[in-house]
């Protein structure tokens, strides 16, 4: 365990200069993360994912049979769509299932308990999801990388990366929030629904039959507007048409713009919960 | 209680949520808006891929389908983009909706009403020519499409046979209690137009001795109709 620090809303022991304060932190919040690696590794996560990459290669190799023309494009986008969904949802219910586990065998309340602020904490179990995600993304990317191009396969692996990153703080946000696991994962799997199809809502939203529209149109054509500016723009994340060419750069710095934007905003919304909340 | 009070939350928390959610917020706001093109309109899906699509349920997938088909052209009421749909494309579509959905009526509404109301006599048949075709599935629920179809290419193709081809699909197949009469006298006014006045007195006078017509002032209509046809047969016949 770290160097001991004064905890109380996470203000510095007087004994202690604020660089090994710093240091003691950050010893506090490397071992939440490493706590969460040593779950997931005992959560038999790894299986998981070995199974996955193995049933993705059946199927390549069952469509690769069935395919009379441009095999290797159907293999490498339908995999890719199934990847990627298996992904957030592995991501999503391992964030939730552990925390809520966490939770009830009131090892947040120990951890809580250490002289290391609130955010310690947090920062520690957020680094811990991105590690896991980082490792699923990576996982899944190498039964893509028979059937793509190596250029368009890393950026669409680092896009997976983003997308998961998200999702991962997402998940921890509507848990901490929520604190059970049928809401949390309701939640997150609503939220990535609808950021998917946010654009489609909103190209038949404005496609209304009506040359007049009505006060109730109105105010369901803004709620749509409103709800599209709250929700990260999904959609242009980690499309598999990157597997067949090599996309536009510009692409994925949309991705990692998006990716800055949002986090930030996710981890503050969740920092907010945590600070109010009593164990 | 189970919360703490709002000043147990660091400053910088509060601060940093502030900042982040303005800065998604400006973010979303400099985002161009989506908006849809014609060109995009891809191939029609297999029904196969549909129904996987729709665990089985294929009706939902339908009326997903057609709001996102309505979602290419319907931008801001501006129907100039329907020309540069590609028709055939177009009525693909509305046909795979009509085949997972068959009681809906929306594709016809859309083809007759909305798709065939183009500029452009070419796209305008396409779209009559869809919906003539699938009005046999089901004559006695898509006879109004057909019917209005009938209309259109009366009055804006100026095609009088291929008006007269409707409403006689009209005359001959919609037999249900629900198909008013003036749909099955339609092909009878047409004739008269096309000037083939001995069929439409036989067709107007068919539909009088048939009994079918209960309402007196519709009787009358038609009697008044069949007694100018007569005077026209006249006068034709005292010009030869």
């Amino acid at each position: 365990m770290p160097p001991a620090i004064d905890e109380s809303n996470g203000s510095h022991n007087r004994a202690a200069s604020p660089s090994q304060n710093v240091k003691a932190i950050m010893s506090f919040s490397l071992s939440v993360a490493r706590l969460t690696l040593i779950e997931a590794l005992r959560t038999r996560l790894p299986w998981l994912a070995a199974i996955v990459v193995a049933l993705a290669l059946g199927l390549a190799q069952f469509l690769g049979q069935v395919a009379i023309i441009e095999a290797a494009h159907i293999q490498a986008t339908l995999l890719a769509t199934l990847l990627r969904v298996t992904a957030v949802f592995i991501v999503v219910t391992f964030v939730v299932t552990s925390m809520v586990r966490e939770t009830s065998d009131k090892v947040t309340e120990l951890l809580l308990s250490q002289p290391a602020p609130r955010s310690a904490y947090f920062f520690g179990k957020l680094a811990g999801y991105f590690a896991v995600a980082g490792l699923i993304a990576i996982s899944f990317a190498i039964p893509l990388a028979f059937f793509s191009s190596p250029g368009g396969l890393l950026l669409w692996t680092l896009s997976l990366l983003c997308e998961l990153t998200i999702m991962a703080a997402l998940s921890l946000f509507c848990v901490l929030s929520l604190t059970q696991v049928v809401p949390a994962i309701s939640a997150a799997a609503g939220f990535y629904l609808l950021a998917r199809s946010m654009t489609t809502i909103q190209l038949i939203a404005a496609a209304s039959l009506s040359h007049d529209p009505t006060l109730t149109d109105r105010i369901v054509s803004w709620g749509i507007a409103a709800v599209a500016m709250l929700l990260p723009s999904l959609d242009l994340m980690t499309p598999s048409s990157w597997l067949l060419s090599m996309p536009d750069p510009s692409a994925l710095t949309v991705v990692l713009v998006q990716t800055a934007l949002y986090l930030p905003l996710l981890a503050s919304a969740s920092l907010f919960d945590l600070y109010r909340k009593n164990f | 209680m189970n919360e703490r009070p709002l000043t147990d939350v660091p400053r910088t928390v509060l601060f940093t949520l502030l900042i982040a959610f303005s800065l998604q917020l400006a973010g979303k706001a400099l985002q161009p808006p989506p908006r849809a093109q014609a060109s995009d309109l891809d191939s029609t899906p297999s029904r196969i891929v549909l129904q996987l699509a729709g665990f089985g349920d294929t009706v939902p997938v339908a009326k997903l389908l057609m709001l996102h088909l309505q979602a290419f052209d319907l931008q801001g009421a501006n129907q100039i983009a329907y020309r540069q749909l590609d028709y055939d494309r177009l009525s693909d579509w509305l046909e795979r909706i009509l085949e997972l959905d068959p009681t809906g009526q929306y594709p016809l509404h859309a083809a007759s009403r909305i798709y065939a109301e183009v500029q452009d006599q070419n796209r305008q048949r396409k779209m009559l020519d869809f919906v003539y075709n699938s009005f046999f599935a089901d004559p006695d629920r898509r006879w109004r499409w057909l019917a209005h179809a009938a209309v259109i290419a009366k009055h804006q193709l100026k095609d009088l046979p291929l008006a007269r081809r409707y409403a006689a699909a009209i005359q001959q197949h919609a037999r249900g209690k629900d198909v008013p009469l003036w749909a099955r006298q339609m092909e009878a006014f047409i004739l008269e137009d096309m000037d083939e006045l001995e069929s439409a007195k036989i067709m107007i006078g068919g539909f009088i001795a048939s009994g079918q017509v209960s309402e007196a002032g519709e009787l009358r209509f038609l009697e008044d109709r069949l007694k100018e046809i007569e005077l026209r047969l006249q006068t034709q016949k005292k010009k030869r």
